[in-house]
């Protein structure tokens, strides 16, 4: 267990160096992309939550992403820049978005729920093309970035590219605590076992529900800071094939892991991107590494680290 | 209201749920017998379409390009299913999920490095193209005439070889019971196969009929594959009269919503906020439907015996 | 002696042409270990499954210290003092022993609704499993992961976790199934030492753990209940001898 403490601490510290080694080497594009990688993992960390412990298969996640991406992009259109208020705004309806959808979803179980979070994440996404007011396929620019009254400029990237490790680090440790903790408990057991979960007196919805909720939440969080780090918001965030992205993240990562969806973000998108640099065909290369690894490494990365990557 | 306007939008609709169905039959009888959640069916789709434009260009002659297209998403279905889905029956559901998502990026980037990424033109041959008088002063387009008629014979057929055949006889027992099947000396392996080409055939067949009317490109499959999953929600997994009536709602209730509920609209509201909510409202109509239903019965309105 | 605590009336269960449950009428008394044998295919795990509310009867009531409990799902039976273990092995394998039994003591103990503080380190939820555990005989597998206990003390974690709960009514559906002899001989030692605290329906094919366990027996098959009496009763029942008995004798 102490190999795996120090192994994750490093990569902590290597994480934190990026910004300095970027620079240093002259690649400032590094900083662009590792942060981008550190906001899927915030996302692929809320999926963790219901899929990975949960065994709620959510293939509409990429929703959230958008409500959240949509909420700054909107009220930034409206004049309102205030990023206290955007955020606040991205995680509230994000989390009321799950509550309905999930309110809906989650009394279904196995293939229908899969089928019902793709389609209302596709509606959403309609949604979005069909409203012209901002910008229907084409999506908003977002001419000026959340505004934090002077507290930290986004616009700088380094101040942006730490704001968004703290918040990893944050995230990662909350969906730590959580799945320890009595709620946390009976969503695993009832992913684990569900009549025996009913036998003992629990009824999973209401949990499962909330679940779900937090982890809209979390992810609409990243929406908001994937708009801010892109600088635009469309419609193709809620695109469903981002879903599956985040959910080969959180599953090449390891499932129901702390470091795995982290882990999951930056192996598939630094794969993306070296696989991008070589041929504009990558995707012909990734889909079937991608069909490899669900039927011979479930285990994921986080199951290679020693003390099998499992959280207890 | 014009009557006939609203009596060609039916059978746009009629013309739409029928591609639903062949696509939701395939998807599934697939589901239904080998427990399998197939997201690759849009690519087959895809396939039916682009191989049969080849077929067509290459010979010269549609009714020879439509059987050659048929029979290569046939081969293709069959040589998926045996060197990439096999393994995968045992599974569990997100395995299948993820594994499939693999296979449709694949699919699509394979079709834009043979094909290119821009959509393909499908050509009709003169005796397709034209129209036909369903009301006096009222044409419709032969062609989409011909789609309904295909689709309404296939089904047919399809439901005579499920209800009447020794193959159907075989499908719905392998659907309830699969490991009785199996030890009653019937090849498994042998049947799942025949399944899949089958389903394989039905998406290709939309495919190809899709070509003239829809966009030939990469990522077609995806569009119409969400879909076919409200289709098949609503009308129950499993069951082939389950995805007949889903699609035949869905069809008509999107193609409705997407013409008539502006103008419609445009009768409460004030035109300009009729503009802007109704394009949104009716491309959200499927999916509020798909809710409502399953508010009031979660497993869809036809629902096969679950095994 | 106690009043019935659990009536059933006219229990009807169908699945398409098959009755599984045909008519069923019982009483348990409070204190009671009632057993419920039958051929297989009898419908034992049937009318289980209805007691404890994971199938919804067709028709017929059940019940509970006089408070009609028919409409109650699972879980909300047991909350109402109903506990219940599986005929096949039903437990959280991914978990510890310990976690498996701190599980049920959690439904019991107060909402769980809390994100924080971690679940394992609460010493009213643990203390009670440990107990239960060394109870049961487990006390010192406790830090074993379910899926490696051997089958018989996977057997003991049902029962366990049905305990942990501190029910009114054990619902056992075959306890002592695939153990062997020295195993089943000490859960029926085990159980023994509950009667008259709990009171207990009990559905075994081990003849000798229902004769040294039950007050009562109800004999049922087919979905119907041809006997039920005291044990010495129903060993005489010459309707029993020839449905049932006399295939083991």
């Amino acid at each position: 267990m102490r190999a795996r403490a120090l192994i994750l601490a490093a990569c902590v510290l290597l994480l934190l160096a990026v910004p300095a080694l970027a620079t240093l080497l002259k690649q400032p594009y590094y900083i662009d992309l590792i942060r981008r990688v550190m906001i899927f993992a915030i996302a692929a960390v809320s999926l963790n939550l219901i899929l990975g412990y949960g065994g709620l298969v959510s293939f509409g996640h990429a929703a959230y992403l958008g409500v959240g991406g949509y909420s700054v992009g909107i009220l930034a259109f409206y004049g309102i820049h205030n990023g206290w208020l955007q955020w606040s705004v991205a995680i509230a309806a994000s989390a009321l978005v799950a509550l309905v959808i999930g309110a809906i979803s989650v009394r279904t179980r196995g293939i229908y729920f899969i089928m019902i979070t793709l389609a209302f994440t596709q509606m959403l996404y309609y949604l979005g093309i069909s409203v012209e007011e901002y910008g229907g396929d084409d999506g908003m620019r977002l001419k000026v970035k959340s505004q934090f009254s002077g507290l930290i400029d986004l616009g700088d990237p380094v101040a942006f590219y730490y704001l968004v490790f703290a918040l990893l680090l944050v995230c990662t440790y909350l969906t730590y605590r959580l799945v320890n903790s009595r709620f946390g408990l009976v969503i695993r057991a009832a992913k684990s076992n569900e009549a025996r979960t009913r036998a003992i007196g629990f009824s999973p919805y209401p949990y499962q529900l909330a679940a779900f909720v937090i982890s809209g939440a979390l992810c609409g969080l990243a929406g908001a800071l994937l708009a801010n780090h892109t600088g635009y918001v469309t419609p193709a965030y809620m695109d469903w094939t981002r879903s599956g992205e985040i959910m080969f993240m959180v599953i090449l990562g390891g499932m129901a892991t702390s470091p795995g969806p982290a882990l999951g973000a930056f192996a598939l998108l630094v794969a993306e991107d070296l696989l991008a640099g070589w041929t504009e065909h990558w995707q012909v290369i990734l889909g079937p590494l991608l069909v490899l690894s669900v039927l011979f490494f479930r285990r994921g990365l986080a199951g290679l680290l020693p003390g099998g990557g499992k959280d207890g | 209201m014009n009557l006939i306007l609203v009596f060609e939008q039916l059978l746009n609709g009629l013309q739409f749920g029928v591609m639903l169905f062949l696509m939701a039959a395939g998807l599934t009888l697939v589901f239904g017998i080998m427990n399998l959640v197939n997201l690759a069916h849009g690519s087959l789709y895809m396939v039916g379409a682009y191989l049969t434009v080849a077929a067509v260009q290459w010979t010269g002659s549609y009714p020879l390009g439509v059987l050659l297209g048929l029979a290569g998403t046939l081969v293709v279905g069959m040589l998926l299913e045996v060197v990439a889905l096999r393994t995968l029956y045992e599974r569990d559901h997100l395995d299948q999920v993820l594994a499939t998502f693999g296979l449709i990026l694949f699919f699509n980037e394979l079709i834009a490095i043979l094909w290119g990424r821009t959509a393909l033109f499908m050509s009709l041959p003169s005796y397709l193209q034209g129209h036909v008088e369903i009301f006096p002063g009222s044409i419709y387009p032969l062609y989409r005439v011909v789609v309904i008629g295909v689709g309404l014979v296939v089904g047919a057929a399809l439901w005579y070889v499920v209800a009447k055949t020794r193959l159907g006889m075989l499908i719905r027992a392998g659907a309830s019971n699969r490991t009785m099947v199996a030890a009653l000396g019937i090849n498994i392996r042998l049947l799942y196969t025949v399944v899949f080409g089958f389903g394989a055939a039905l998406a290709g067949l939309a495919g190809l009929m899709a070509g003239p009317i829809y966009a030939v490109q990469p990522g077609m499959g995806e569009l119409i594959l969400i879909q076919v999953f409200v289709v098949i929600v609503i009308g129950g997994i499993g069951s082939i009269r389950g995805a007949l009536v889903g699609a035949l709602v869905v069809g008509v209730v999107d193609t409705l919503g997407r013409a008539f509920l502006k103008p419609l609209l445009g009768h409460f509201i004030s035109p300009p906020a009729a503009e802007a909510a109704g394009p949104a409202l009716a491309s959200m109509l499927i999916y509020l439907l798909m809710a409502l239903v399953l508010a009031v019965r979660p497993e869809g309105l036809f629902p096969a015996k679950s095994g | 002696m106690a009043d019935a605590i659990l009536e059933v009336r006219e229990l009807r269960k169908a699945f398409g042409a098959l009755a599984a449950t045909d008519g069923i009428s019982l009483e348990v008394r409070e204190g009671e270990t009632h057993a419920i044998i039958g051929p297989n295919g009898a419908g034992k795990t049937t009318l289980i499954s209805q007691l404890a509310g994971n199938l919804r009867p067709d028709s017929g009531s059940i019940r509970f210290a006089g408070e009609d409990v028919t409409p109650l799902s699972a879980p909300a039976r047991a909350h109402k003092g109903f506990a219940r273990s599986f005929q096949i092995t039903s437990i959280y394998r991914d978990f510890t022993a310990l976690d498996n039994v701190a599980l049920a003591v959690q439904a019991h103990a107060g909402h769980s609704f809390r994100f924080w503080r971690a679940a394992r380190e609460e010493r009213s939820l643990r203390d009670p499993a440990r107990q239960v555990l060394a109870e049961v005989g487990l006390g010192a597998r406790a830090d074993v992961l379910a899926a490696n206990l051997a089958h018989g003390e996977q057997r003991q974690l049902e029962v366990a976790m049905a305990l942990a709960t501190r029910p009114r009514l054990l619902l056992l559906d075959e306890p002592v199934a695939g153990m062997g002899l020295e195993e089943s001989q000490r859960m029926v030692q085990f159980l023994s030492g509950l009667k008259g605290r709990q009171t207990i329906i009990l559905v075994e094919h081990d003849m000798d753990a229902v004769f040294s366990l039950a007050d009562s027996i109800s004999v049922l098959v087919y979905g119907r209940i041809i006997a039920s009496g005291t044990p010495e009763d129903v060993r005489a029942n010459p309707e029993v001898r020839r449905a049932y008995l006399g295939e083991e004798a």
